[in-house]
């Protein structure tokens, strides 16, 4: 069947303009597959962390994009990553999410073995293979790593295609938030902790990378939820501790002037972050003894500079969320047009109190758990969002707010936290990275 | 103790009206089964021990939950327009541990649940393990621990309680 998009440069760049885009960006799912084939390709895509294969062995099975991955860490502390098939029949290698392989990866189908580097350790039969020059084949090859892989501090990050750019042009400042995440350790190591929220979404991806930076929803969509927790702190027992909860939940009624104020950085390639001056992690308490830690680790000056730092949330193109204050990113996989998993991890801040762990895990929980009342409403109003944009009377999305005439071309950008410029930067990128490889 | 304890019966009885209550949807009163320090909680992973340092579903405690419940009220909850139904199918509690002395018992309960809202509607299976404790007479609710068959999925939006 021949489609609308594929094999047609022009109408796929003519669904981005300036202020508005075009609803089939959420909805066809011919353009998802060609999103798969050339955006998740020519991009630097997160993997995983480092800290989640810290042993010889030790593998972690996840996806980038629509591609079965494993990472594995092999013998020499190196991690690579290859995509998960046997090269004999296709076989997926492994069947839980993470574990420890030993010296070899093993095929459950016919045996086939592979080293930890991915080069083939043994086939059964071997001699029977000999007429057909085996040695030359695909098979022969072994494990197929993923062409580019980058582990910046910790995080893992691939990039399947030769096209695009190289890890530090493409994400350039924007890896000033992962930074600071990591500096709020006093050992300077995070450690994946706290478990894993797993949430399916019938929604497009981007509708979800769209809401990271978009201030002006909290206070309407988390009226029910966040609304009626401030409410109920406004006459707090006499003499009684604000609970965590509430401090986690409060802040997201904040007023139109707060997030306003809060300002919006964007950077080029399609990444940006809420929260420049101030953000609703701004106000928690302080945890016993942490500042005392950082002190000693960075000098007071540096440790008030990391933890002065109150970045909302950092969208990593095209499909990572970064909370730097309460150690928390959200991987949004692209599943089909009108599905996602939305996966939320949590770090450990090496050698600092166990209470930032907890209020990390809590955090999680209260705001991206299937089973979250702030979750509810956003999922609800996305799916809402997926549904209505079927309709033929109206077929663009308007994404003016705060918008610049010179905003385009490049360079860092500080606007209003209210300003949509983060989502025009996405959908600038979106059309840069297809583009490559169309 | 005033009276005298609950037999195993009554404990089986209690833990049947509480997912009636939930089934007809009369939180308030479900609510005051709790003991002031009672939790709600639902792991996300398989056989967790440790609700503070390891994430979950719901570990809340009644501030929480009164939370919950009052949102549900709330006619600017936008994901119950429209509104979730739900649906308990118990097997038999069994009581687990008693300890009169103490007035401490432990009832474990496997159930199909199934919330429904508009044209979708989902079954869980779970277990469900009863903390209770007699508190001025009244059996109270200090712990209710859900686990559910597919903890570690990736799940949808479950909306009510299971």
């Amino acid at each position: 069947m021949i489609g609308k998009y594929r094999g047609n440069r022009q109408a796929i760049s003519g669904l981005v303009r300036e202020t508005e885009v075009h609803r089939d960006l959420y909805v066809d799912q011919e353009l998802f597959e060609l999103e798969m084939e050339h955006l998740f390709a020519n991009t630097w895509i997160y993997v995983g962390h480092d800290s989640q294969v810290p042993k010889t062995g030790d593998y972690y099975a996840t996806t980038i994009g629509a591609q079965p991955a494993l990472m594995v860490r092999d013998g020499k502390g190196q991690v690579r990553l290859f995509y998960n098939r046997c090269p004999h029949k296709g076989t997926r290698l492994t069947g839980d999410s993470c574990g420890n392989t030993g010296q070899f990866f093993r095929c459950p189908y016919h045996a086939w073995t592979f080293r930890l580097d991915g080069s083939l350790a043994g086939v059964p039969l071997k001699a029977e293979y000999d007429a057909a020059r085996f040695a030359g084949s695909h098979g022969a090859q072994g494990l197929t790593p993923v062409r580019h892989v980058h582990n910046y501090r910790g995080f893992v990050f691939a990039k399947m295609s030769d096209a695009g750019l190289g890890f530090e042009e493409f994400f350039g400042e924007s890896l000033s938030s992962i930074d600071n995440m990591i500096d709020r350790s006093p050992e300077g190591r995070l450690e994946v902790a706290g478990g894993v929220l797993r949430y399916m979404h019938d929604c497009n991806w981007k509708i979800l990378v769209e809401n990271q930076t978009d201030a002006c929803h909290p206070m309407i969509v988390h009226q029910s939820s966040a609304g009626i927790a401030a409410d109920a702190w406004k006459t707090p027992p006499p003499g009684a501790k604000k609970p965590m909860a509430v401090e986690i939940y409060a802040p997201f009624v904040s007023s139109y002037e707060f997030f306003q104020g809060m300002g919006l950085r964007v950077w080029d390639n399609g990444h940006g972050h809420t929260g420049v001056s101030h953000s609703i992690h701004s106000d928690y308490s302080a945890v016993p003894g942490y500042f005392d830690q950082m002190k000693a680790a960075y000098g007071e000056d540096r440790a008030k500079a990391i933890l002065g730092e109150n970045r909302h949330n950092t969208v990593y193109f095209p499909n990572l969320m970064l909370k730097g204050p309460i150690q928390l990113l959200r991987l949004f996989k692209p599943l089909a047009a009108n599905r996602t998993l939305v996966e939320s991890w949590t770090f450990r801040l090496v050698g600092a109190p166990d209470l930032l762990l907890e209020r990390t895990v809590m955090y999680n929980r209260l705001v991206n758990a299937p089973t979250s009342v702030v979750g509810h409403d956003d999922l609800e109003v996305y799916e809402r969002a997926q549904t209505g944009l079927l309709a033929d009377g109206n077929e663009w999305v308007n994404l003016q707010r705060l918008y610049d005439p010179d905003e385009a071309g490049g360079h860092t950008l500080v606007a209003g936290g209210t300003s949509e410029a983060q989502m025009r930067n996405q959908f600038r990128a979106w059309e840069k990275f297809m583009a490559l490889s169309l | 103790m005033a009276s005298a304890p609950p037999n195993d019966q009554q404990l089986i009885d209690f833990v049947v009206r509480e997912a009636r209550l939930l089934d007809q949807q009369q939180l308030d009163t479900w609510l005051d089964l709790f003991s002031d320090d009672g939790h709600y909680w639902m792991p996300v992973e398989w056989g967790q021990t440790d609700p503070r340092l390891t994430t979950s579903l719901m570990y809340e405690d009644k501030f929480l939950l009164r939370l919950r419940i009052d949102r549900l009220k709330s006619n600017r909850t936008f994901s119950q327009s429209p509104k979730s139904r739900c649906h308990h199918v118990l097997q038999a509690p069994q009581v687990d541990a008693r300890n009169d002395a103490e007035g401490t018992y432990v009832t474990w309960t496997p159930l199909h649940y199934v919330e429904s809202r508009g044209d979708v509607q989902t079954l869980y299976a779970a277990w469900a393990t009863h903390h209770l404790a007699v508190i001025d007479d009244q059996i109270r609710i200090r712990l209710k621990r859900v686990d559910l068959v597919n903890c570690d999925a990736a799940l949808g939006s479950i909306q009510l309680f299971v």
